[in-house]
C-alpha cells in the first residue's frame, strides 16, 4: 500500500455521469427490449400462454416455480444443498427489471432463492413487468441495489459459447433455452 | 531465446491458415463496429471510462482499502498478495483448510499470469479450467492464445480429434454444437464433484466490497455457486469507485469484446453463500511499479476486453502465442516489457505504430505511444539486437549530414538498378526477407523540386 501511495499520479476528478433521458416511450423499450433478446436467440412467450407452456413441458420433468398461481413439481423449501436441484428441467422466477439497450434481466437471491439455480436448470422462464424496462444500464444501476443480497445477476440470454471457431452454440454450461414472459 | 519476429515466422508458414486467422479476428472487430453503430453516445462513454480508470489510479490505495473494508463487513474473508508466489500459497492454503482436492476454475488472466494451475497440481489439487476454450487448450497443454477467445488458433477438425483422444467422442466428428454437448457433459461431473470454485474478477466495487464477474457460458456461476469455498482472484486495478460506474463498463466491455451488447452473464458477489465462504484474492505482481512509470502507467486501465488484439494487423498474422506472454497483443506489449524488458523487450517492436489499438480501446489507453516510447527504453537500457542497432548508426551518421545523404540517395538510385538482386536481399538484410523496395525513382524529391519549381520573383 505504501509503494501505491508513493507511485500513483497526481489527483484526477471522477467525472459525474450523465443523467437519464426525461420522457421515456415505454412502447419504444419493449420494441428495443424485444428485438435484442431475440437477437441473443432468446423467445417471446404470452403471459396466458405460460400455464399450457409448463403443463406441455412434460409430466415426468422437475419443474421449479417461483409464481403463486404455477406451481412446480419441486419445493424450493425443500433444497438445502444447492446440488440437490442437479435434476432440475425447467425453472420459472420473476425478474426485478429489464434493460431495453441490451435484454439483460436483474434477479437477486429474493428472485433466484438459490443462487444456482438459474444456471443449472436445463431450461429458463423469465417474467419481467412492462413498467419495469429502463433504456440503458446506467438507469439499470440507478435502480438496483447491487448488494441488496449477497448475489445477483443480469441475465441476457441463454447461455452460449463461441469457442469452436466462432460458431454460436446455444447451451454452454447454463441453460438451453430462454423464454421471456413480458407482462 | 527467440524473438517476437522468428515465433511469427513459423505462425506465417501455413498461410492459409494464416488467412484464416486474420479473418477470424477481424470478423471480431466488425461484430464490435456494428454493436457500437447503435450507441450515438459512444465516444463520451469511451471518455467517460477513461475519465473513471484515471480516478482510480489516481486514489488507488483509498479505494482498495475502501473495497476491503466493506468486503470483510460483508463477511468476505480479503488477501493481499505482493507476487504470483504469495498468490499461488494463499490459495494453496484455503484449499489445504478445507482438505478440498478438486476444484473448478472459470477464466482469468491474473491466475495465468500466476501460474496457478501448475502449482495447485504440483501440490496434488485437481484443476479444471471450465470455460471451453480454456478447457480446450488446458486438454492440449498449451496457453491461451487470446484473452477472450483462448482457442481462437485453432480449428474444429482439431478439437474434434482432441475430443474423441480425450472424451471419447465419435472419430472425425467437428461439428462445434456435437463437441459443446460433450464439453457440457463432461464439465457438469466436474461442477458437481469440485469442493472450490475459482473465478477471476472484472470489476470490484470499492463502495459495496463486492466483485462482478462476466461471463457467456455460466460457468463461473455453476462453479462457485455449487461449491461450498469460493475463491475470486483480482489484480489490483480492478477496482472501480461505485456501483453505478459498473452502468459505464458493462456498456463497453461486451461490445468492445465480442461486439454483444452485454456479456450473457453479469455477476454481482458480495457475501459467501448460506454455509459457504467467500475469498478475495488482491495482487500486486509489478502493477505498483508500472503504477510509477509516468509514461506507462495508463496500461493499468485495461479492462481485459482484447479489442486491441482483434484490430491488430500483427496478431491477426502472428497469433497469440507468438507474443510468448499471458497477455498477448498490443496491451501484452506494452504490459510485459516492463516485468521483464531483456525477455519482452522486442514485442514493442511487434507493431506496426498504425494508432488502430488506441482506436478501439474502450478505455483510451494510448496503446500505440507507449510501444513508440517501450522501443525507446529497450534502446537507451541496451537490449536492441544487433540487426538493428547497426543500421540505425548507419542511418544516423547519414541523416545527420545533409551532403551525405544527398549523395547516398544518388548513390543508391543509380546502384540499386545495376546491382544483382543477391547483394541487396541476402541475410543480412533481414527488412527484405518479406518485403519488397519499390521502384528506384530517377531523381530524388529534392531534385524534382529543383527542376520543376521556378523561384518566385
Amino acid at each position: 500500500m505504501e509503494g501505491i501511495r508513493s507511485n500513483k499520479p497526481g489527483p484526477r476528478p471522477l467525472p459525474t455521469l450523465p443523467p437519464d433521458p426525461l420522457s421515456l416511450d415505454i412502447d419504444e423499450l419493449e420494441r428495443a427490449f424485444r428485438e435484442v433478446l431475440s437477437a441473443s436467440k432468446t423467445t417471446f412467450l404470452e403471459p396466458e400462454k405460460l400455464a399450457g407452456y409448463v403443463r406441455d413441458f412434460g409430466a415426468d420433468k422437475t419443474i421449479v416455480s417461483t409464481l403463486p398461481e404455477l406451481g412446480g413439481t419441486l419445493d424450493l423449501v425443500t433444497i438445502d444443498d444447492p446440488l440437490q436441484l442437479a435434476g432440475v428441467d425447467l425453472t420459472i422466477l420473476h425478474a426485478r427489471l429489464g434493460v431495453a439497450e441490451n435484454g439483460a434481466m436483474w434477479l437477486s437471491e429474493t428472485e433466484m432463492v438459490h443462487r444456482v439455480l438459474p444456471f443449472i436448470t436445463q431450461h429458463l422462464v423469465l417474467i419481467v413487468d412492462r413498467a419495469t424496462l429502463v433504456p440503458t444500464m446506467h438507469a439499470a444501476y440507478r435502480r438496483i441495489d447491487i448488494c441488496e443480497t449477497g448475489f445477483g445477476v443480469f441475465v441476457a440470454g441463454p447461455s452460449k459459447t463461441a469457442d469452436i471457431e466462432q460458431s454460436l452454440v446455444i447451451g454452454a454450461h447454463g441453460p438451453r433455452s430462454l423464454i421471456v414472459c413480458l407482462r | 531465446m527467440t524473438t517476437h519476429a522468428q515465433r511469427a515466422a513459423t505462425f506465417l508458414e501455413d498461410g492459409p491458415r494464416t488467412d484464416w486467422h486474420d479473418k477470424s479476428l477481424w470478423h471480431v472487430r466488425s461484430k464490435r463496429d456494428g454493436s457500437i453503430a447503435g450507441i450515438p453516445e459512444w465516444e463520451a462513454l469511451r471518455q467517460l471510462g477513461s475519465d473513471i480508470k484515471d480516478n482510480v489510479l489516481s486514489n488507488l490505495d483509498t479505494y482498495l482499502e475502501e473495497f476491503e473494508q466493506r468486503a470483510t463487513a460483508n463477511g468476505v474473508i480479503v488477501h493481499w498478495a505482493k507476487d504470483a508466489e504469495e498468490h499461488n500459497r494463499i490459495v494453496h492454503g484455503i484449499l489445504a483448510r478445507h482438505r478440498v482436492d478438486r476444484i473448478v476454475k472459470s477464466k482469468s488472466m491474473l491466475t495465468e499470469e500466476c501460474h496457478l494451475n501448475q502449482y495447485l497440481e504440483e501440490q496434488g489439487v485437481e484443476v479444471i479450467d471450465t470455460d471451453l476454450g480454456e478447457r480446450i487448450i488446458q486438454m492440449r497443454n498449451e496457453p491461451p492464445s487470446h484473452i477472450v477467445m483462448p482457442a481462437i488458433h485453432l480449428k474444429k477438425e482439431e478439437i474434434g480429434q482432441l475430443f474423441h483422444e480425450q472424451l471419447g467422442t465419435d472419430e472425425g466428428a467437428s461439428d462445434p454444437q456435437y463437441l459443446t454437448e460433450a464439453a457440457r457433459q463432461h464439465l457438469r461431473a466436474k461442477f458437481l464433484a469440485a469442493k472450490a470454485g475459482i473465478t477471476g474478477v472484472n470489476f470490484a466495487v470499492a463502495e459495496t466490497g463486492g466483485i462482478v464477474v462476466c461471463t457467456n457460458e455460466g460457468n463461473a456461476d455453476m462453479g462457485v455457486h455449487l461449491a461450498p469455498v469460493q475463491i475470486h482472484c483480482m489484480g489490483i486495478e480492478k477496482v472501480i469507485p461505485r456501483a453505478e460506474h459498473l452502468g459505464v463498463f458493462t456498456r463497453l466491455l461486451g461490445r468492445s469484446a465480442t461486439g454483444q451488447p452485454i456479456t450473457i452473464y453479469t455477476s454481482h458477489h458480495h457475501k459467501p453463500k448460506p454455509g459457504g465462504e467467500m475469498h478475495v484474492v488482491i495482487v500486486d505482481n509489478g502493477r505498483t511499479e508500472q503504477l510509477g512509470r509516468e509514461d506507462f502507467r495508463n496500461s493499468l486501465k485495461c479492462i481485459r476486453c482484447g479489442a486491441c488484439m482483434n484490430t491488430c494487423p500483427i496478431y491477426r498474422r502472428s497469433g497469440g502465442h507468438s507474443y510468448d506472454h499471458t497477455i498477448p497483443g498490443p496491451i501484452g506489449s506494452i504490459l510485459s516489457p516492463g516485468l521483464d524488458l531483456k525477455k519482452h523487450g522486442d514485442l514493442a517492436f511487434a507493431s506496426t505504430l498504425c494508432g488502430s489499438c488506441s482506436d478501439v480501446c474502450p478505455v483510451k489507453i494510448d496503446i500505440h505511444a507507449q510501444l513508440y516510447k517501450w522501443r525507446q527504453v529497450v534502446s537507451e537500457e541496451g537490449h536492441l539486437a544487433k540487426s538493428k542497432t547497426i543500421p540505425l548508426l548507419g542511418a544516423g551518421a547519414v541523416l545527420s549530414r545533409g551532403g551525405l545523404y544527398n549523395f547516398m540517395g544518388k548513390a543508391a538510385r543509380t546502384a540499386l538498378n545495376i546491382v544483382p538482386r543477391a547483394v541487396v536481399y541476402n541475410r543480412f538484410n533481414p527488412w527484405g526477407e518479406s518485403r519488397e523496395l519499390p521502384e528506384v525513382p530517377k531523381e530524388s524529391f529534392k531534385e524534382w523540386y529543383a527542376r520543376t519549381q521556378t523561384p518566385e520573383a
